[in-house]
């Protein structure tokens, strides 16, 4: 076989089902408290930070660190139930979710002991919210052509240059971030660029919102101007970003954000419905239901398959592809089911709403954290084609 | 995969490459190789998986059964071996125990029904039951006023109208008028015909699954073989992302196919979780069949439409595939309707469960 996928059908042990429950009645609570509204997922929410350090409070944040830093050493798969529980909530996570699932685990490898220290704990409690510097205006998915400049001073680096579409820049704390530390060589064009980490709302740093086609305002230009972070904040090797970024990307890619971004209308659309579809929505509702499935199957083999130790790179960029494909086109199939749903389903306000919404959402899920384009690359790649 | 289970897969997979190798099996127009190959596997005891020692089987576990089945899909092996195994299954739930030879089951739609006569005979049309030409048996579930039983009929006592499935395997219309079964015994408490149509379906998920992973590899061999342009086709990136997504049915179809087999293996009845796993087995399955191998056609250009080259061993077998055992259109309308019944709040728990 030139290319061994391999999708072993894992099963969440007992433990996640507990969890499940714990996590489901403490949604509950919050939805009859009126944090947030399930049927709502179109609302500006990106400081909820009361919610945040109660779900910091509950264990359910850096729930895969060691203990010494805030963590809770439990397993992925606890991880992934907490975070698929949140998401077809459609609770107020992003606070907390991109430090949780991201750049904990970056400072976790790679800051030094004083930081992970100070910072690790405060991520655990959900008081730290951060953000990702990746992208540039002439740098998108061509991460190595990053300029943003990191110039040597005394005592650490001086920043000058900018990032753009950095999602919570506006409220973050953090940022971790690729700068320009040397030019490319000849022989690597992935050469010459840190990761660092840089502590915002300071001098120095200067955020404007963008706003998006859904009205929200998530994106940020970040502007940089000899702006100084200390030695210490160096993540890794000098130069060496590139060795960093794969071993992360599995975990960024294969998780269950990545196909239930626009899962509520389907939850909607069953609602508006009833009990006795015609066949022609029986059909539809049911190839939605099995796409879901198998796409949750393959997501959870692969959460499975990093508790294992292992490194489905290319497992991982296979779920991200397929997965953000069908949640791009879910409110679209959605629509074409809903279009003879009865005038007089009283739910139907909500779901042309959710609808609205998510088709106005749907052009970004196949383009953040990777394009389907560069997934394929890397899928392509593994299979020997490259 | 447990140690067993890649043993008997192991076996499975040597029979299948001694003695079905796709090539010579294109070449072979006479079907010469049928014969060793059926006589290997029989004797290796492996179509009667299923069938527990006191029923005259070799008595492996489900999940070693479902693993030849995947192995066979790679192989896009076309002898009665799935068939034979799911009739020896049948059979060995009302405790009958099965003869030697090649079996079948019916019906084998889920719209086919069977009816047990009182004076013991069987009456009905079962359309499109794989393999019923081959077969020296048929293992028919069939139902009365009083219920669902389990029969041992001889092929010859029924009418069998010939046809043939798109892979050019016989798929037949198998006419009960009368038949005398060889046994007849009550069905298992709680057993319905649905409970055949759902081992049926997930049997084809893995040969389907199994026969794109084959369509991926051999699809990815082609393109770093043949050159156009002054370069290999898989260095062009249109052809590349045509492969990541072939790769990318191949694995849904995968997933699908051994989680929903895995769930069988492990349950105790068929509840609506495993219904759930079973059905979206056959309707992604399917899919896949038919966007994986589409993309395998096109990447293979011209020569992948011909007769002489292997690709439509596995392409039109696995698009043929789909239409045993319900389609997925028809699966899908009968999940949709379980999901509509159960309510809005309840399908994220269902799938959650999983």
């Amino acid at each position: 076989m030139t290319a061994a996928l391999r999708f072993d059908p894992i099963r969440l042990p007992p433990e996640c089902e507990q969890l499940r429950k714990e996590v489901r009645a403490f949604l509950a609570e919050e939805i009859a408290a009126g944090t947030f509204d399930p049927h709502q997922p179109n609302r500006e929410d990106t400081d909820a930070p009361e919610f945040s350090r109660r779900v910091g409070a509950k264990g359910w944040l850096g729930m895969t660190w060691p203990k010494k830093y805030g963590g809770h050493e439990r397993s992925f798969l606890e991880r992934y139930v907490v975070t698929e529980e949140m998401r077809v909530a459609n609770a107020p996570t992003r606070r907390f979710f991109v430090a949780d699932r991201q750049s904990g685990p970056v400072l976790l490898k790679y800051a030094p002991e004083n930081i992970k220290m100070d910072i690790l704990p405060r991520i655990c409690r959900g008081e730290v919210c951060f953000a990702i510097g990746m992208s540039e205006p002439n740098s998108g998915s061509d991460l190595f052509a990053a300029k943003t400049r990191a110039t040597k001073t005394d005592g650490g680096y001086l920043i000058n240059g900018t990032k753009i579409w950095t999602s919570s820049a506006h409220i973050a704390d953090y940022m971790i971030a690729i700068f320009r530390t040397s030019p490319p060589t000849k022989e690597n064009r992935r050469h010459g660029l840190t990761q660092f980490l840089v502590k915002m709302k300071q001098p120095g740093i200067e955020v404007n919102p963008i706003q998006q086609i859904t009205g929200q305002y998530e994106f940020n230009e970040v502007v940089f101007t000899d702006f100084f972070v200390p030695e210490d904040h160096v993540l890794g090797e000098v130069d060496g970003a590139w060795k960093q970024a794969t071993s992360e990307l599995a975990y960024e890619r294969s998780g269950p954000e990545r196909f239930l971004e626009t899962y509520y209308v389907l939850t909607e659309l069953v609602r508006a419905v009833g009990k006795n579809p015609d066949t022609r929505s029986a059909e539809g509702i049911g190839r939605l239901v099995a796409q879901l499935h198998t796409m949750r199957r393959m997501s959870v083999s692969v959460a499975g398959m990093l508790q294992a130790g292992k490194e489905p790179v290319v497992e991982a960029s296979i779920v991200k592809d397929i997965g953000t494909v069908w949640e791009q086109a879910l409110p679209h199939r959605v629509r074409d089911l809903a279009a003879f749903v009865e005038e007089t389903a009283t739910n139907r306000e909500t779901l042309e709403n959710q609808l609205s919404f998510a088709i106005k959402t749907a052009p970004k899920l196949t383009i953040q954290g990777g394009t389907t384009e560069v997934l394929r690359g890397i899928i392509a790649r593994g299979l020997g084609l490259r | 995969m447990a140690e067993s289970e890649n043993i008997v897969a192991e076996t499975a997979e040597k029979i299948f490459a001694d003695l079905a190798d796709a090539q010579t099996i294109n070449r072979d127009k006479d079907g010469a190789w049928k014969a060793p190959l059926w006589q290997a596997l029989s004797e290796s005891g492996l179509p009667l998986s299923w069938v527990p020692e006191d029923c005259g089987g070799s008595g492996a576990s489900l999940a070693e059964g479902f693993s030849v089945l995947s192995a066979a899909g790679r192989f896009a092996v076309a002898v009665p071996l799935a068939e034979t195994m799911l009739a020896g299954w049948l059979l060995a739930q009302a405790k009958i125990s099965s003869p030697d030879g090649e079996m079948t089951v019916a019906p084998a739609s889920p719209k086919d029904r069977i009816t047990l006569n009182a004076d013991g005979s069987l009456s009905g049309k079962a359309r499109g039951v794989p393999f019923a030409k081959a077969a020296k048996h048929i293992a028919v579930v069939a139902g009365d006023a009083k219920g669902l039983s389990i029969a041992l009929v001889e092929a010859a006592k029924c009418r069998i109208d010939a046809g043939l499935g798109l892979g050019g395997d016989h798929s037949d219309t198998v006419t009960f008028d009368k038949a005398q079964p060889i046994t007849t015994r009550p069905a298992p408490k709680g057993f319905e015909q649905t409970h055949l149509m759902l081992m049926g379906g997930v049997a084809r998920s893995l040969q389907i699954a199994g026969a794109l992973e084959s369509m991926l590899e051999i699809s990815v061999r082609y393109s770093n073989e043949r050159v156009a342009f002054e370069k290999k086709i898989s260095k062009f990136q249109a052809v590349q992302h045509n492969l990541a997504r072939l790769a990318g049915e191949s694995a849904a179809a995968l997933a699908a196919a051994t989680s929903a087999a895995d769930a069988i293996a492990n349950a105790t009845s068929f509840n609506d979780e495993v219904f759930l796993e079973a059905v979206s087995a056959k309707i992604r399955c399917s899919e896949a069949a038919e966007k994986g191998g589409g993309i395998a056609h096109q990447v293979h250009g011209a020569i992948g439409f011909t007769i002489e080259h292997i690709l439509h061993r596995y392409s039109l077998r696995a698009l043929g595939w789909r239409d045993d055992f319900g389609s997925e259109s028809y699966w899908a309308v009968e999940l949709g309707k379980l999901v509509a019944v159960r309510g809005a709040d309840e399908l994220w728990p269902l799938v959650a469960s999983r």
